[in-house]
């Protein structure tokens, strides 16, 4: 069975439908990025599967927690999505430290001493242990991202939602944050990505799936889709990439 | 007739100040634990709470707090309760402080990015979670400044308890003016302890607001 399974996803922004019917399937350590042009509803989809957006039919399934059009246990469903913004959303006031130390104490209850050394480890993770009792404002946005990775970590999830998280980065911070995120996928870790880095996109994913007016209009695997487009509408979509 | 030596008049003026001091921190005080009920009625994901605090900061900050105190001391006594003029004057500036700071510290509260919500909803935090952690150490931060700000406003705000006769500074130099006819000095002397209340704050306000004039990540 599918680690992330989506149904019949229907969204309405008032009368603007959407999302029209996704069917999403996600493997256990499989890497899916999700491409489109800006209002296909990709990021939209992104959001619906921690919760962040509703949704006004269908259902989601992750790891055998379920999301019923929008009833169901949302504090469950997201202590197993975790997920990575484009502006970072780090906590201002908090340390790097204390950023990744936050949810595991108040959501899980884990003692301070070993919420540091979780913490300690998840800034390892992303090549940033001595920066551990650094504020925001003292790291570079890439730096930044990294402890959003080591926050989102710090709750084991099982699988990572990333939301174009190298948009907001100067071009040259954008390779940091992708290294980190190849090891993740190196590490069997589950992901889901929207993406406009669209070389990374083929080289770490094991699907892609093109989203067109609110549907899954193509998916399948990136070397093959890029080789051969299967519609007029994916083809004009990589064109427009050169 | 009476004399009145110039110590006369400053003792009597120290102990009017001495209770517009007592008024301004008691309705202050009151305000704001009624004013952080407020504050949180105005921004619940409910209706009726949402509406009723919005109804209740229009109605105060729309009306003179002179009219408020009238209310509350000639309307009460309609209904057969007798108010006397200490406790109309902090129950009126304890409403009045109520309804602005609710008002302030909702400005506060939204001024925290949408992100900070969304970040900690992603990591499972309950609402009660993300307002303690993540909003509400960040409004505060805000907030110091302009509260502190406010605070002068209600200083000056006692003077107004005068007319319902409540023996603060203003209304003890208005009965000293009369009875030495020196209503200048009396007055020059009241407006300086004033000032003398007041300006502590508005420099301790200005210190706040560079202090916590931060930089924010987003």
């Amino acid at each position: 069975m599918p680690l992330v399974q989506t149904n019949r996803l229907h969204k309405f922004y008032g009368t603007n439908h959407v999302l029209k019917g996704i069917k999403l399937d996600v493997e256990e350590g499989e890497v899916v990025t999700i491409i489109g042009r800006s209002g296909s509803g990709k990021s939209t989809l992104l959001r619906t599967l921690n919760g962040l957006e509703s949704i006004d039919d269908g259902t989601i399934e992750v790891d055998g927690t379920a999301l019923v059009a929008g009833e169901g246990d949302l504090r469950a469903l997201r202590q197993k999505v975790g997920m990575v913004f484009q502006q970072f959303n780090l906590f201002p006031h908090l340390s790097a430290g204390q950023n990744v130390m936050l949810a595991p104490q108040v959501v899980k209850g884990t003692n301070k001493r070993e919420a540091a050394e979780i913490a300690r480890e998840m800034l390892a993770r992303v090549g940033l242990d001595q920066k551990f009792d650094a504020f925001p404002d003292q790291l570079s946005g890439g730096q930044q991202q990294r402890v959003a990775i080591a926050r989102a970590l710090a709750m084991s999830p099982k699988v990572l939602l990333c939301d174009e998280i190298t948009s907001a980065l100067d071009p040259e911070l954008v390779n940091e944050v992708l290294t980190v995120v190849r090891r993740l996928a190196s590490e069997g870790m589950t992901l889901i990505m929207v993406t406009h880095e669209m070389r990374f996109a083929r080289e770490v994913s094991d699907k892609l799936v093109f989203m067109h007016e609110g549907r899954v209009h193509e998916s399948g695997h990136p070397q093959e889709m890029f080789a051969q487009p299967a519609t007029p509408e994916f083809a004009n979509f990589i064109r427009s990439l050169h | 007739m009476m004399t009145f030596s110039l110590w006369d008049i400053l003792r009597n003026l120290l102990n009017g100040a001495a209770l517009t001091a007592v008024l301004s921190i008691t309705a202050f005080v009151l305000g704001s634990l009624a004013g952080l009920a407020i504050l949180f009625a105005r921004i619940s994901k409910y209706r009726a709470p949402r509406a009723f605090a919005k109804l209740y900061i229009e109605a105060f900050q729309g009306t003179p707090l002179l009219l408020q105190l009238f209310m509350l001391f000639f309307g009460l006594s309609l209904f057969g309760l007798d108010v006397p003029a200490w406790l109309a004057a902090c129950l009126g500036l304890m409403l009045f402080t109520s309804a602005f700071l609710a008002e302030i510290w909702r400005g506060c509260v939204e001024s925290v990015p949408r992100g900070q919500w969304e970040a900690s909803a992603s990591l499972a935090l309950t609402y009660g979670e993300q307002m303690r952690h993540v909003i509400l150490p960040q409004a505060m931060r805000v907030a110091i400044a302009p509260t502190v700000g406010f605070a002068v406003q209600v200083v000056k705000g006692t003077a107004v308890t005068s007319i319902i006769g409540f023996a603060e500074l203003t209304k003890t130099g208005s009965m000293i003016a009369n009875a030495t006819y020196q209503p200048f000095l009396v007055y020059v002397l009241v407006a300086l302890g004033y000032f003398a209340l007041c300006y502590p704050l508005s420099w301790y306000a200005q210190r706040l607001e560079r202090k916590f004039h931060a930089p924010r990540t987003n």
